[in-house]
């Protein structure tokens, strides 16, 4: 799976999450739950759908590391990556 | 033979309009059966039926708009006995289930019953006091005869009096002095229902239910406030613990431990856990109500229910239950009515506090802020610590703020020891 892919599947389940934004406007370097307005429900909600559609098991000590979406991206490209090797 | 209302979702609500019965005549229900679909300011709502038996007639069609306490179908209790005698243990066992609460909030249907033999809509009873109309001299237009606002008005204009529309385009004397309730009545609500001639967006029944409500709060409670800054060190660690363990659907976030801490707490200083209603009435079972913020705008307030007999993973279970669903304007009836206190957790993420407005006829509400690193002192030691601004907003007329006080106290001693909950 490579970048534009996740990047895709991010934008749909934010997309479920807050419907009446446009995540695909966010910019990299966006708090993605600042931009927009998630709360810690709904931010626990998006993690459970990533793990359901990745396999990835999001630790509570990483939220920090996953607070935009370049982080977020780069944070599930190095675990696909090690789950690979 | 009994009648089952149209029930009321709260103090503002006057009326619903059925969209599909879920039952049909000759059916059995039993308690918690969903009988109906409403549509009402909150949503499209599941309404549940408390009795059992069988249903003898449907009175509403579909469609119709329907005011709170007036007859929607009879049911006979009679029929259950015979169908159902063979569930007779279950059903004993759901008699000693049945809350105290329930049976009382029973007798109050009943007498509102008795009281709606004249069947009028409630504004419609308002505006007949007001102008000192007799209500039995006037023939209903509404459904099942019932008297509607426009009714009265006609009354009015007959009696040569101008309607209460007019009224109001009379800006109202600034004397200094209070103005009655009758002339606030006027000013607030009226804007509301010349709103309601016309069809009224999800959105905007939403916020005229919360503006209803609110000041209503704001003309008849007298708050008084509280503040305590509990360090959550202990509680986050726990957390952060119990969560290591967890499958990430099954996480805990601090909103359950709040919730579960609060209902804790109440069972210590129950006079919080109230109904102010001609002076005040202590509930029995704690019922929290959470309030949820619309990403639309608005708010909505389901309710856990006995949230002290709950373990906080129970309450993290219901959360995750009806927290969509509440966004979705999808709940049952159930869910939506029936809270003791409310918790209004709006500072998470943002503000570092927030002081709540009171929910009629409940006698307090808890704010819970954002938790935020701070210089926390203790023992003589400065450290930085993650705590948490909890407010208290209490109604005075029933409790003062030594009451509050020792809530507050018994809230943070719990919440120093999370295991405990």
């Amino acid at each position: 799976m490579n970048e534009e892919e996740i990047k895709i599947i991010i934008f749909q389940l934010l997309k479920k999450i807050a419907p009446d934004t446009e995540p695909s406007e966010l910019q990299p370097d966006e708090n993605i739950r600042e931009v927009l307005n998630i709360d810690s429900f709904d931010s626990l909600q998006f993690i459970v759908s990533l793990n359901e559609k990745l396999g990835i098991e999001i630790p509570e000590e990483d939220y920090g590391k996953i607070s935009t979406l370049k982080s977020l991206i780069n944070y599930l490209l190095a675990k696909l990556k090690s789950q690979l090797s | 033979m009994t009648e089952f209302l149209m029930p009321s979702l709260g103090a503002d609500m006057e009326d619903g309009t059925l969209v599909e019965w879920r039952k049909k005549s000759g059916d059995t229900v039993k308690r918690g059966d969903i009988i109906a679909e409403v549509e009402t300011q909150k949503g499209l709502i599941e309404i549940e039926v408390f009795d059992e038996g069988v249903i003898e007639k449907l009175l509403i069609k579909e469609g119709e708009k329907v005011p709170v306490g007036s007859p929607m179908a009879l049911i006979n209790p009679d029929g259950a006995e015979v169908e159902t005698k063979k569930e007779t243990a279950s059903k004993k066992k759901e008699d000693e289930l049945q809350p105290i609460e329930e049976k009382a909030e029973q007798k109050i249907m009943e007498k509102s019953t008795k009281e709606i033999r004249i069947r009028a809509t409630p504004i419609a009873k308002k505006i007949a006091q007001d102008k000192g109309i007799d209500l039995s001299q006037i023939t209903g237009t509404g459904e099942n005869g019932a008297i509607t606002k426009d009714d009265v008005e006609n009354a009015i204009v007959q009696k040569g009096e101008k309607p209460v529309e007019k009224l109001v385009e009379v800006e109202p004397e600034i004397t200094g002095a209070q103005p009655s309730e009758a002339e606030l009545y006027k000013m607030e609500k009226q804007p509301v229902e010349v709103k309601k001639e016309r069809a009224l967006t999800p959105a905007e029944a939403i916020r005229s239910a919360v503006a209803a409500a609110m000041s209503k709060s704001n003309r008849e409670i007298p708050h008084y406030y509280l503040e305590k800054r509990v360090d959550m060190s202990k509680a986050m660690a726990w957390m952060k613990e119990t969560n290591r363990e967890r499958p990430i659907e099954k996480r805990l976030l601090p909103a359950a431990l709040f919730i579960k801490a609060v209902a804790s707490s109440l069972d210590e200083v129950s006079e919080l856990n109230a109904i102010w209603e001609n002076g005040l009435q202590l509930k029995n079972e704690i019922n929290i109500g959470f309030v949820v913020s619309l990403r639309t705008g608005g708010i909505i307030v389901p309710v856990i229910l006995q949230a002290d007999s709950k373990s906080v993973s129970e309450i993290m279970e219901v959360l995750n239950d009806l927290i969509p669903r509440a966004r979705a304007l999808k709940l049952r009836s159930s869910e939506l009515s029936g809270s003791t206190i409310t918790i209004t957790n709006i500072g998470e993420g943002s503000a570092d506090k927030v002081f709540g407005v009171i929910y009629p006829p409940q006698v307090a509400i808890i704010g819970f802020g954002n938790i935020t690193e701070q210089a926390f002192a203790e023992n003589g030691m400065l450290g930085i610590r993650p705590v948490v601004d909890v407010t208290l907003a209490g109604d005075h007329r029933a409790t003062d703020g030594i009451t509050g006080s020792r809530f507050l106290g018994s809230l943070n001693k719990y919440l120093q020891n999370p295991e405990s909950l």
